[in-house]
């Protein structure tokens, strides 16, 4: 279990104690109330994979899941996440430390430069492809439409818009063979 | 001693193995994980942070100050004004002077007595954490009396303007003229004159990571070191060993990873390049500072408004026989950077024609805004715009067609190297291309394009009351300015890795691939066998930074050169351990292998063996150590006027610049409800040379398209009449997202420069140069029908194109 305290260190604002799971690890902390959970992510779990692009909740770099969906770190209190489960980007790859097929296909495709985006990147195509596996049967137009809650600044976004797909097909493929194997 | 090489049969270069594939990049695997190591992610024991106060009133007065509130919050270790930062209390070095910058300013850290732009620094606030500091902004108490102020630039030439210094009359910074062959005579035996106003407004960069700075003071060592989100760490360094007056040596700055920059990260030093150092000395603690969204909104440099009166001489066939081109440039409150922009803009004025007779002037004009420093494209953005809205105006009124007309005026290929006397570019030599194919990159642009179907397709959109438009740009780019970088190429004795260092710095364009690929061909290893190191001046700290696509052009040829002669030395050494002539060796699979045999040793081996060591830690060490066998003659282990290892520095310096070239084509539509853009097919004809990876300059090209969407239709800078920036978010700075970017179908020719010995050009920046000239020449050609007037101003928008057709319409 990792525990964390967070009590600003000059005043004496009130602190709140919060239960959470952070990448299938049981977090216990006492945090300010006005402490974002990027920074709390960032700085007092060093979960430094999260980005902060904007904070205003507009570019999306921050994307994490919560509770399974993904959300702005950024517009979210420390506080907020009591007895929530949490998903960063340094839990995507695989147990053996293989990269995801998210992962796998951005580099493919080319879908990041900079690299400043793309935590935020892989964690909302990561839950789009979750939530909806006909991805890859969208056309380019649909991938773009869902793609289009995160900012990027390097790639133009024609290697994010082929790694969404690579992505989504090498996630129904193995769906397919899963289901083929169970079935058979 | 070594063998004279004139002994040894001549080694073959090696094969192009990596070089020119699509390798995936070294980099990827720890930024796909969260591995990255941005500023803010430094660890830092007991950091604590920065927070400034910013002027929210353009020009205007300090009348008050009051900082003790601010300095009795709990938590507060300093709070840092003008009065109170000793020497940096100066103005900032103008770090590029030009004679012609007749009044050159450059602003101080923190303000002193007056203000400049909203958003400049007035204050500096360190506490123990970012809350903290900004509670404690908030409770400075200022006091600043406005002054009269003119935004416009137009308007802040005329006389009785408000002036921004009070010393700068009619608020010009520089101005200049430039002339190549006899424009006047061009003129006047023209048959036909073609002239336009054209204006490109404020944008920025809007890199992803905001600036950033962490700073730690050794006292032990007497070491300061400064992790920054810069592309010139070596130009930092150096900036703040003058400031701090401290050795070089003791000044170490780092640029880890960079999230984006395209351009302002190439100027320094920022207020926070200064200050974060400054209080890390003082507080004798770590101190970082994270610029936020708002913040560089404000801070960190802006680009683009300029206003061009440009004027095309012609025959009535078409032939441009003379250009003049007299344009306006925004400097912003400051001309910290010199003339650069202006500069770089000034000498693409005549893009890929021939055009002999040229008279360019512009004047630099300071404005109470956030100053103007490079942003991707530098000025030829603007000028492609001038430029090639002015031919299009010109074919038209010649009735003749587009493509045909700039066919007429493009250079030829026997017409390399075409040099433009008289104009001056930003690396102080004359305008001189040196390589093309620009006719053929045309006629492969009119290929993909489809030009008859196209038209019928047009034709019968016309027919539906569709609005259906092409738009084209032809654009070049000098790239590669020097005046040099370095490489060293080191194998590891242990690992047989190659570590390569350079001076410059990536925001993400995959030097840690590219420049690899070139190590990895010549000593015949794998390309994630060689490990590229920069943007670090504790590790290589001769060279300039990443800017003006250069960064292949001339630290790619330095890396190729030091892996020459790595190569060289490796079988050099490999030759006596086989006891072989090098012509027999071949360098593969990290190893040296007699031809034909399967004898062969390592990488590791053979670079284990160049040094000879005194202490047996391994075996290879032993066998070294032992016998000392990379020379086969008397005299000492280490021969006179050679080094242990295999360790290689060369620097390359360009000629001059070597410019690349490309065309662009859009098919647009605009939608006559809601007057939005759909551009339905985007395609490129591009040609920087030998490409060394075509993964990663279509990555390039692509992201410089986007930034070029930007500037077309979506991003302005919207400064209200008071000098306040109205849209200061990114909740009202529109950008491009996914949905607003078109796919680019891209075309590669290959036409080597043969200024460097990789044959390569720059790409950094090309993508982004013709877009705005290719969407507003779509429109236009969309609207044809509804007889709108010109679109010769960008970024347009759907009111700009609802009011001209309202316009014309009621006409």
């Amino acid at each position: 279990m990792t525990s964390s305290t967070y009590r600003s260190p000059v005043n004496d604002d009130p602190t709140l104690d919060i239960s959470l799971v952070v990448n299938g690890r049981p977090v216990e902390a006492s945090v300010s109330p006005r402490l974002l959970l990027s920074d709390f992510l960032r700085h007092h779990l060093g979960l430094t994979g999260t980005h902060v692009g904007c904070e205003h909740g507009v570019c999306g770099a921050c994307t994490v899941h919560i509770d399974g969906r993904a959300a702005r770190s950024c517009l979210t209190l420390a506080v907020q996440l009591d007895g929530a489960t949490v998903r960063t980007v340094e839990d995507l790859e695989g147990p053996d430390g293989s990269l995801s097929p998210v992962q796998a296909a951005f580099r493919d495709c080319h879908g990041l430069q900079c690299g400043f985006c793309t935590p935020g990147f892989l964690m909302s195509v990561t839950a789009l492809l979750d939530e909806d596996p006909d991805v890859a049967d969208a056309s380019d137009a649909e991938i773009r439409e869902r793609i289009a809650g995160n900012l990027c600044r390097c790639t133009g976004y024609q290697g994010i818009v082929a790694a969404t797909r690579q992505a989504a097909e090498t996630l129904r493929d193995a769906k397919e063979q899963a289901d083929g194997t169970t079935q058979g | 001693m070594a063998r004279p090489k004139a002994e040894q049969p001549e080694q073959s270069a090696p094969p192009m193995v990596h070089t020119g594939a699509r390798v995936r990049r070294n980099e990827d695997p720890r930024l796909l994980r969260g591995r990255g190591r941005y500023v803010d992610d430094i660890p830092l024991e007991g950091c604590v942070h920065g927070a400034f106060l910013r002027s929210t009133v353009a020009r205007g007065r300090i009348v008050a100050l009051d900082t003790t509130e601010a300095e009795q919050l709990p938590g507060v270790l300093a709070v840092y004004t003008c009065e109170n930062i000793g020497g940096l209390d100066r103005e900032m070095p103008l770090l590029i002077p030009h004679p012609c910058i007749s009044h050159g300013r450059t602003q101080r850290p923190l303000a002193r007595d007056d203000v400049y732009y909203v958003g400049q620094a007035i204050a500096f606030v360190v506490a123990v954490d970012r809350y903290v500091a900004e509670d404690a902004v908030s409770r400075i108490s200022v006091d600043i009396e406005p002054l009269p102020v003119e935004v416009d630039m137009e308007r802040a030439v005329d006389d009785g303007a408000p002036l921004v210094h009070p010393d700068v009359p009619g608020n010009i910074a520089a101005a200049l003229v430039q002339n190549c062959g006899d424009a006047d005579a061009a003129f006047a035996r023209a048959e036909h004159r073609t002239k336009i106003r054209v204006q490109v407004d404020r944008s920025t960069g809007a890199p992803m990571e905001c600036l950033a700075t962490a700073a730690r003071w050794d006292p032990v060592s007497g070491e300061l070191v400064v992790w920054d989100g810069t592309q010139a760490p070596i130009g930092l360094r150096g900036a703040l060993a003058s400031l701090f007056e401290l050795d070089e040596d003791k000044v170490r700055v780092i640029a880890p990873d960079v999230g984006g920059g395209f351009g302002p990260k190439i100027h320094f030093p920022y207020a926070n390049e200064v200050l974060v150092p400054l209080a890390a000395m003082e507080l004798g603690r770590p101190v970082k500072y994270i610029e936020d969204r708002s913040e560089n909104f404000v801070h960190m440099s802006h680009e683009r408004t300029q206003i061009h009166e440009i004027e095309l001489a012609a025959t009535k066939d078409g032939e441009v026989i003379g250009l003049r081109d007299v344009f306006l440039h925004d400097t912003g409150a400051f001309i910290p950077y010199g003339i650069a922009v202006a500069q770089v803009a000034s000498t693409a004025i005549a893009g890929p024609y021939r055009i002999p007779n040229i008279e360019v002037e512009f004047r630099c004009v300071y404005t109470p805004t956030v100053p103007v420093t490079p942003y991707r494209g530098c000025g030829r953005p603007q000028a492609n715009f001038a430029l090639e809205r002015a031919m299009d105006q010109l074919a038209e009124e010649l009735g003749l067609d587009r493509f045909e007309i700039r066919r007429r005026n493009l250079i030829a290929d026997d017409e390399f190297p075409y040099k433009r006397e008289g104009l001056i570019f930003a690396d102080g030599l004359p305008v001189t291309y040196d390589s093309g194919q620009y006719g053929a990159a045309l006629a492969l642009l009119e290929e993909e394009l489809d030009l008859p179907a196209f038209r019928a397709e047009q034709e019968q959109a016309r027919a539906e009351g569709r609005w259906l438009g092409l738009g084209l740009s032809f654009y070049v780019e000098g790239t590669g300015l020097g005046p040099y970088e370095g490489g060293r190429v080191r194998i590891h004795p242990i690992t047989g890795k190659v570590y390569v260092n350079t001076g410059l710095t990536t925001q993400g364009q995959g030097h840690a691939t590219s420049m690899a690929q070139l190590v990895a061909d010549q000593l015949g290893v794998a390309v994630d066998d060689v490990i590229v190191v920069e943007g670090d001046t504790g590790v290589f700290d001769w060279g300039v930074a990443t800017f003006a696509s250069r960064a292949m052009v001339v630290s790619g040829s330095a890396i190729h050169k030091a892996a020459v002669k790595a190569r060289e030395r490796v079988l050099e050494i490999a030759a006596n351990m086989l006891e072989v002539d090098q012509a027999d060796i071949v360098l593969e699979n990290g190893a040296a292998t007699v031809r034909g045999t399967g004898t062969s040793v390592p990488l590791a081996a053979i670079a284990t063996v160049s040094n000879p060591l005194r202490y047996a830690f391994n075996d290879a060490a032993q066998i070294a150590t032992q016998f000392a066998p990379a020379n086969k003659g008397d005299g000492p282990p280490l021969p006179e006027e050679s080094r242990p290892g295999i360790q290689t520095e060369e620097y390359y310096s360009p000629p001059h610049a070597t410019w690349a070239y490309g065309v662009h084509a859009a098919i647009v539509e605009v939608d006559p409800v809601s007057y939005d853009l759909q551009v339905k097919r985007y395609v490129i004809v591009h040609d920087c040379g030998k490409m060394i990876n075509p993964m990663i300059v279509e990555g390039q090209i692509a992201g410089g398209v986007a930034s070029g969407m930007g500037g077309a239709f979506y991003e302005k800078l919207e400064y209200e009449a008071n000098g306040n920036l109205r849209n200061a978010s990114f909740m009202e700075f529109l950008m491009p997202y996914a949905t607003e970017v078109p796919h680019m179908e891209m075309h590669h020719l290959e036409t080597p420069t043969p200024l460097n010995p990789i044959g390569a050009k720059g790409a950094g920046e090309a993508g982004t140069i013709p877009v705005a000239a290719v969407i507003a020449s779509g429109i236009q050609d969309a609207l044809a029908p509804e007889g709108i007037g010109p679109l010769w101003h960008v970024p347009l928008n759907p009111s700009v194109l609802h009011d001209a057709v309202r316009e014309a319409r009621s006409r």
